[in-house]
């Protein structure tokens, strides 16, 4: 059966391109970047070379570049390296209800250890309004972090406002870019971000490394402590395979970023139409123009989720849900719950997400099975006949 | 490639794919409705009983693969079965029928032996109010 992979926003193959560039540095140039010699010296040349791939698509300067193991590292490196180095200047950091786990549990995590914290909400599309953000700012504010895109609905927040009410009242600003990275532009200047952590997964770049940028002057207590690596910033030998390809990765998407992004939102939104004209009772999640080209999010009335998804796996398509039957916790997506939707529809929410192999056959293939499965589902939901 | 359904057994999946007794009992002899839209799992168990046995039992189930799986199991469990032994019929004994559920579903089958035991308990409420009138 052909298998069509509908969930980049959870990861993305790795590019031929991408893994070729990083072969030689598991065998022929194995090297430690730290050592002086020969081998050292070509390791060290092909993290730099990656440094200044990734500081000049995102507008930075390669000293302000900080390798990570990913996204969820950067995150949490971003928001505790400022919440401990700012602790005598103040306690209080502002964020919002719908950020991704990576910065939502280091929030929380703060929180116990006496941080006072300030959840945004949203609207019933997602966006986070910059007047809530500068009205929730005190004295005792040492930092903001918002999201760039949000992973479950793709909405894009207006993280340039935030960042210019953050500069104004002088507070330091983090962006979780890890949705947006790769996939449309993204210039710390133009977003006046301080802090901003990207994933290399998420972009057709290889897993377990991602990189954080820090503007220069930023104030961060180190993370990782052991030697002298990334300027003391973050210890442990760099993993030089996978920073090759992040690098690659970056300069691929500067490339091809732009085209690809339209040709992404014409089957985004040849999916969406499609999906209204089929089955009744739908409601697209998140804001309808402002969202990632790749993101396609939709409630469907009186059924699951994951038994939408079971079904779909059987068709070959793969996609995801924002229900929480398989978690030990039970409760739908805190993304769905803070837009405004009842229980019932955020479990009965799916998400599909485009990517570099999808083509329209791709969107048609869901358009033909897709409701089928969800009138078979129907015809076992109790929820139907309370409904009539 | 592992296999996609480790999740699930292949029993738990037959009874996704082909669940038994999907439906409603014209003029129930007890019905039990069960579960939350907070959790995601809404189930419906509608039995027909003769003489003291189901003869009929049928559901409505609003939730995951495993939600699905155990309410057609808990219908096939009970079908012939005297009142009396359907009221043993614990979440584990669905479980096990149906190969195993992953942990972190074991409460769908909670929520099944729930709405059996809520139909047997509308089932034995109307004989109760029948032999006072």
């Amino acid at each position: 059966m052909r298998r069509i992979y509908l969930d980049h926003a959870a990861t993305t193959p790795t590019r031929p391109e991408v893994v070729e560039a990083m072969l030689p540095y598991f065998t022929d140039a194995f090297g430690n970047p730290s050592s002086i010699y020969s081998y050292g010296r070509e390791a060290r040349g092909a993290v730099e070379e990656a440094r200044t791939k990734v500081a000049e698509l995102i507008g930075a300067r390669s000293e302000e570049i900080i390798f990570t193991s990913g996204g969820t590292e950067a995150d949490n490196y971003a928001l505790e390296g400022v919440a401990y180095a700012n602790e005598r200047k103040g306690s209080h950091i502002i964020t919002t209800s719908i950020e991704h786990h990576a910065v939502m549990e280091v929030c929380k995590f703060l929180e116990k250890r006496g941080f006072r914290l300030t959840y945004l909400p949203v609207d019933k599309y997602g966006l986070v309004a910059p007047d809530d953000v500068k009205k929730a700012i005190t004295d005792k504010t040492i930092l903001i972090s918002v999201m760039h895109a949000n992973n479950e609905v793709g909405t894009i927040e207006p993280v340039e406002e935030i960042g210019k009410i953050a500069r104004e009242a002088g507070v330091c600003f983090h962006t979780d870019a890890v949705q947006t990275m790769g996939h449309i532009p993204v210039n710390v200047d133009k977003l006046k971000v301080d802090l901003l952590a990207i994933s290399a997964h998420k972009f057709y770049g290889p897993k377990g490394v991602g990189a954080l940028y820090v503007r220069k002057g930023t104030r961060l207590v180190s993370f990782m402590h052991g030697g002298e690596q990334e300027k003391r910033r973050r210890a442990g030998t760099e993993n030089v395979p996978a920073i090759v390809g992040l690098g690659k990765a970056m300069e691929l998407a500067g490339q091809e970023m732009g085209k690809e992004a339209e040709r992404l939102a014409y089957l985004r939104d040849k999916l969406i139409k499609g999906l209204g004209e089929k089955i009744d009772h739908i409601r697209l999640n998140g804001h309808p123009t402002k969202r990632l080209p790749n993101n396609v999010n939709v409630s469907v009335d009186f059924v699951e989720g994951e038994s939408m998804l079971l079904n779909l796996d059987l068709e070959g398509i793969c996609a995801s849900t924002g229900s929480a039957c398989s978690s030990a916790i039970l409760e739908p997506s805190h993304v769905l719950l803070a837009l405004g939707l009842p229980p019932e529809q955020a479990h009965g929410s799916l998400r599909f997400t485009l990517g570099r192999k999808n083509t329209e056959a791709d969107v048609e293939q869901v358009l033909e099975v897709l409701p089928g499965i969800v009138a078979r589902l129907r015809a076992m939901s109790p929820l139907l006949k309370t409904q009539k | 490639m592992a296999d996609p359904w480790s999740l699930y057994s292949e029993k738990v999946m037959e009874h996704f794919k082909n669940p038994r007794n999907v439906g409603e009992i014209e003029n129930p002899d007890g019905v039990g409705h069960v579960g939350n839209p907070v959790c995601g799992d809404i189930m419906e168990l509608y039995i027909k009983v003769n003489d003291g046995i189901i003869v009929d039992a049928k559901f409505k189930t609003f939730g995951c693969g495993a939600a699905i799986a155990t309410s057609s199991m808990v219908t096939e469990m009970v079908k012939g079965k005297r009142i009396e032994e359907a009221l043993k019929i614990s979440n584990k004994a669905v479980a096990e029928a149906l190969d195993g559920l992953p942990p972190v579903k074991m409460h769908c089958s909670v929520l099944a032996e729930e709405a059996l035991k809520s139909a047997i308990e509308d089932y034995l409420g109307h004989q109760k109010l029948k032999k006072r009138t």
